[in-house]
């Protein structure tokens, strides 16, 4: 008992607090959109959202002291062993799972329990990407090193892809920082922001016309670079490439992108021009937490998330609820709660001693930014339409176990980083 | 290198911070536009319309009641229509119609009704009512159009109609919305506001199906429909009725006037209309046939048409006269036939006797004395002033100015003014000798037949008049609109209205008015032969009866049909007789009227 009142003293409690209001504020915005008023309804009520969300909430406190009362070695030694399991389960998903609005992403156990193993997949991933970094003598110069911890990534997302869930996917692009801050090459980076541009730029923009500005701009590298043959060979090489991703590109939207997300795509660059079909999210989402103004129209007082302007309003847009009955103080409070947490937990990670801890630390950091920046900005209009949870606040207790034992493993090996040895 | 990187992280999570509550102070605190347009999503107006005011004549009568009419109503996004082959045909519409009204509405809104098919009658409500039920997403919304028990009085009562983008902009009150009925003419118009009512309006919050969510803030902002006002009107519905079967089949006006109050008693403008064919839903199509027809039936001839006043003017020259005292009243004159044009026998004669004749001459040399008073030793600066003097006077009599009846856009006729001859023959460079057709009634005075009936009033009035109006009570009060209660004299002495009283007594006796004379009622009148270039002298008649107690006063002007003592004054002695008597002793007159052949 001694030594777990010990640990229990390391845990960093003011990421806890934070974790915890998030949770109270989704739980009360979660009964909130699902009010209708006069129905005498109780917060509590199991059968209401807000109830379930009150027993996972309940439930994350025993998944809290089982993740600090098992050893801190365990995670790092069975982080394989759960990606080897995660993976399967992924694969078994896309065969046996259940199809929930299109996607084959849950596995249906009763009828009450489901659970989604791509939510889980997240923290798992983090733990093998985190091991295999941290293993001796991993180098970012290494491409054979590097190939493989991008397959440690990649698997889930095709897997993923398949059911298919592109917006989850998409959240394991947040490991891109990680790579970064462990010793990626910037360059990777850059090139990445510059093929999300041309693929987005591809959507609303002739590829010949693409191609033409890429050979323009090649061409005045060209003559401001040094005249060298191996400067000149080199911006040529990357011209072609460029404009042959240009096409691959094309390639991919036309064959891979289904035209609903061409179209979100679209909406997100001018919501008018389609407000009552692909738009119509967007822009209700948007009324909604405009509508709310400088100080909210109160609790349960919200009309256009209870009267269903605003789709999957527990879940994914679960902003709005809060925008509109809370207005700017509400939202700018959770956005500085989010961004608070965000920084303490890549502040946790750069105190860690061993690499496992600090790589970990930054893709439960990076992690948790993707799905904030994703929902949150799908919810204002600066994002697509992306189905993916808010963080601690959307309804869904696999979302919620998997985003607090991602926090909480992170807590744990925190707790114990005095214990370890500097490699 | 590393530690340049953590801090990249950091700087890069914070600029996404920073965006993120830029853009949501942007949307929720500096613009309104998401505010409204959330009170657009959940806000459903229900509108209850007022109960049009009911119009009633003078002895109770219904002249205008309202009709129920139903609306279709879509909501586009509820619609199922599964044999959209059915459902054009129980409306008589065709597919392209109705994918066209279809597409109208959900541009409109999808959640929102909008009147899909306007005014469905009573009838085919009846016959559609069960099966629209298979329909879902369409929806009946009572309207009342206006009906007309009697088809008379097209003009005056005026019509409603949908309200035009141009009202609807001019509307500074925001009284109005899309698709309202106002009242676009005669009485319709002039007493819109108090025969609309006050328009309820409910608001109900409705979720993004419209389904019904409750009350709209308790429904504190809800608002009641106040029916709208009865009016009850000055005619006499037996009287109109039978004024407009006398004028039928002719092109003219008759109004008749209680010269005790000003209360219109009938006006007619012939040819007329059914004002019934302008409710409902062939309104526009009716409209249009009416607009195109070269009889100008919505002309509204009584307060409209314009025609010099002819001989009846003779009885206001008469009386400017005496009250200058440029004549004696047992002053004789000498009348040649020199001077003007005249069919009056050559003579001596006193005023009672130049009305009764129409001398021409006679009222030539009153002109003169009128205009010229020897104020300047010039003729020309001394018409100037004569001519204004005189110009005065006819004025309170209500001529060359709008009388402020309550049938919209009189016109005021004409009586020119210094300034008009000023700009004809220049400034000082004309006298009586260019003027004088005025006095007799010519040249370029103008007139309508309700100044003139007005006149009637005026002079059984021995010198002032009410002005002539068509409501004499708004809702209970049993009033009419204060200022038709304000008394407005001429300014002449009731004392010289005698001689012309008496004169205009023998006119129907024994002059050109004969037709008129009917041996039970003492009726004064004057006939105009009012000359037409462009064909057959108008007939016209003015007067009133009896002469000792002035009940009625009437002007009737019937076009192109010559002699004033014709058709006129027979018009006039019947309607005369019908409203004193209540019955027609004199067949013979009527026969010859309802013919209508008054040339030969």
């Amino acid at each position: 008992m001694r030594r777990d009142s010990s640990i229990l003293n390391q845990i960093d409690w003011l990421t806890i607090f934070v974790y915890g209001i998030l949770v109270i504020m989704g739980w009360l915005n979660i009964y909130a959109s699902v009010y209708q008023e006069g129905a005498g309804m109780n917060i509590f009520d199991f059968s209401l959202n807000s109830g379930k969300q009150l027993v996972w909430i309940g439930s994350t406190i025993i998944i809290f002291f089982i993740i600090v009362s098992i050893d801190f070695q365990f995670y790092e030694s069975i982080s394989y062993i759960l990606y080897g399991i995660i993976v399967l389960m992924l694969i078994f998903v896309l065969l046996f799972g259940d199809k929930v609005s299109g996607a084959r992403s849950w596995f249906e156990i009763g009828s009450f329990f489901k659970i989604q193993p791509s939510e889980f997949a997240k923290f798992i991933t983090a733990l093998a990407v985190a091991r295999f970094i941290s293993t001796p003598g991993f180098r970012f110069s290494s491409k054979r090193q590097i190939t493989m911890v991008s397959a440690l990534v990649i698997i889930p997302i095709m897997l993923i892809l398949m059911q298919p869930d592109p917006g989850t996917a998409l959240i394991y692009f947040s490991f891109i920082i990680v790579f970064y801050r462990e010793g990626l090459s910037p360059l990777v980076l850059v090139i990445g922001i510059l093929l999300v541009l041309i693929f987005i730029s591809t959507i609303f923009i002739n590829q010949i016309y693409i191609v033409i500005a890429i050979v323009a701009i090649a061409g005045i590298a060209i003559i401001f670079a040094d005249k060298t043959f191996k400067r000149v060979a080199s911006i040529v090489v990357i011209m072609l490439f460029t404009i042959g991703v240009t096409f691959s590109v094309d390639y991919f939207q036309s064959n891979v992108l289904k035209p609903h997300h061409q179209k979100r795509l679209r909406v997100l660059i001018n919501p008018d021009s389609d407000p009552l079909g692909d738009g119509w999210n967007v822009t209700q989402s948007k009324i909604a937490i405009g509508s709310g103004q400088f100080w909210g129209k109160g609790f349960l007082n919200g009309t256009q998330t209870k009267f269903d302007f605003v789709p999957e309003q527990s879940t994914d847009f679960i902003f709005c609820t809060l925008g509109e009955e809370h207005g700017y103080i509400g939202t700018s409070l959770v956005i500085i709660l989010f961004i608070f947490l965000i920084l303490r937990i890549f502040y946790i990670a750069e105190r860690q001693k061993s690499r496992f801890a600090q790589t970990y630390g930054y893709a439960v950091g990076s992690i948790i930014f993707f799905h904030f920046m994703i929902n949150i900005g799908m919810t204002i209009g600066l994002f697509p339409v992306i189905g993916i949870p808010l963080p601690f606040f959307s309804y869904g207790g696999s979302s919620l176990w998997a985003f607090s034992i991602l926090l909480f493993i992170l807590l744990k090996l925190d707790a114990h980083r005095m214990q370890i040895f500097v490699r | 290198m590393n530690d340049s990187r953590k801090i990249i992280i950091r700087i890069g999570v914070v600029i996404v911070g920073i965006i993120f509550l830029i853009k949501l102070l942007s949307i929720q605190v500096l613009s309104d536009n998401y505010r409204l347009a959330a009170e657009n999503n959940i806000i459903q107006r229900i509108i209850e319309y007022p109960y049009r005011g009911l119009i009633y004549d003078r002895n109770g009568e219904l002249l205008v009641i309202n009709n129920p009419m139903y609306d279709l109503m879509v909501v586009p996004m509820e619609v199922e229509v599964k044999d959209t082959a059915e459902f054009c045909s129980m409306f008589g519409i065709d597919k392209e119609t109705f994918v066209e009204k279809y597409n109208a509405a959900r541009k409109y809104s999808v959640i929102k009704p909008s009147i899909f098919i306007k005014q469905i009658s009573n009838e085919e409500f009846a016959r559609i009512q069960d099966k629209l039920i298979s329909f879902k997403g369409f929806y009946i919304s009572a309207r009342s159009v206006r009906e007309y028990p009697h088809p008379v009085l097209s003009n005056a009562l005026g019509y409603i109609g949908e309200i035009s983008k141009n009202q609807l902009d001019r509307d500074t009150t925001n009284y109005y919305r899309m698709g309202d009925y106002i009242g676009i003419s005669g009485i319709e118009s002039s007493y819109e506001t108090a025969l609309r009512g006050q328009r309820g309006v409910k608001k109900r919050m409705v979720n993004v199906r419209g389904v019904e969510q409750g009350l709209y803030k308790e429904g504190r902002l809800d608002t009641l429909s106040v029916p709208g006002s009865n009016l009850v009107s000055t005619i006499d519905l037996s009287l109109q009725q039978y004024a407009e079967k006398l004028l039928e089949g002719k092109v003219g006006s008759l109004v008749a006037i209680k010269p005790s109050t000003g209360e219109i008693l009938s006006i007619v403008s012939a040819p007329s209309y059914d004002p019934n064919i302008l409710t409902g839903r062939e309104f526009s199509e009716n409209f249009q046939t009416l607009s195109l027809d070269t009889a100008v039936p919505l002309f509204n001839r009584p307060i409209m048409a314009m025609y010099p006043p002819g001989s009846m003017f003779k009885t206001i020259q008469a009386l400017i006269a005496l009250q200058e005292n440029v004549i004696d009243k047992d002053e004789l004159i000498y009348s040649d036939g020199r001077l003007i044009g005249d069919l009056a026998p050559i003579g001596y004669y006193d005023v009672e006797e130049a009305i009764t004749y129409s001398s021409n001459n006679y009222f030539f040399k009153v002109f003169r004395r009128i205009i010229n008073q020897g104020e300047d030793p010039s003729p020309f600066i001394d018409a100037r002033f004569g001519l204004e003097r005189w110009r005065n006077y006819v004025v309170k009599f209500g001529l060359g100015i709008t009388l402020d009846i309550d049938i919209p856009n009189p016109k005021s006729g004409y009586v020119p003014t210094v300034g008009y001859y000023d700009r004809v023959y220049g400034q000082n460079r004309w006298k009586f000798s260019n003027i004088y057709s005025l006095s007799i009634g010519q040249g370029e005075t103008l007139v309508t037949p309700l100044q003139m009936a007005n006149l009637g009033a005026i002079l059984a009035n021995k010198g002032y008049y009410y002005t002539p109006h068509i409501i004499k009570s708004i809702d209970d009060s049993g009033l009419p609109d204060p200022k038709y209660l304000i008394k407005n004299e001429v300014g002449i002495d009731s004392v010289h209205f005698n001689a012309v009283i008496n004169g205009m007594e023998e006119v129907v006796r024994s002059g050109s008015g004969r037709r008129a004379y009917m041996p039970y009622i003492a009726v004064c009148g004057k006939t105009s032969t009012v000359e037409n270039p462009h064909g057959e002298d108008h007939s016209g008649f003015m007067g009133f009866a009896p002469k000792d107690d002035p009940q009625i006063a009437i002007a009737v002007y019937v076009e192109n049909a010559g002699w004033g003592g014709r058709a006129a004054a027979s018009i006039s002695s019947l309607v005369i007789e019908k409203y004193l008597t209540g019955e027609i002793k004199r067949k013979w007159l009527e026969d010859f009227v309802l013919k209508g052949d008054f040339l030969y």
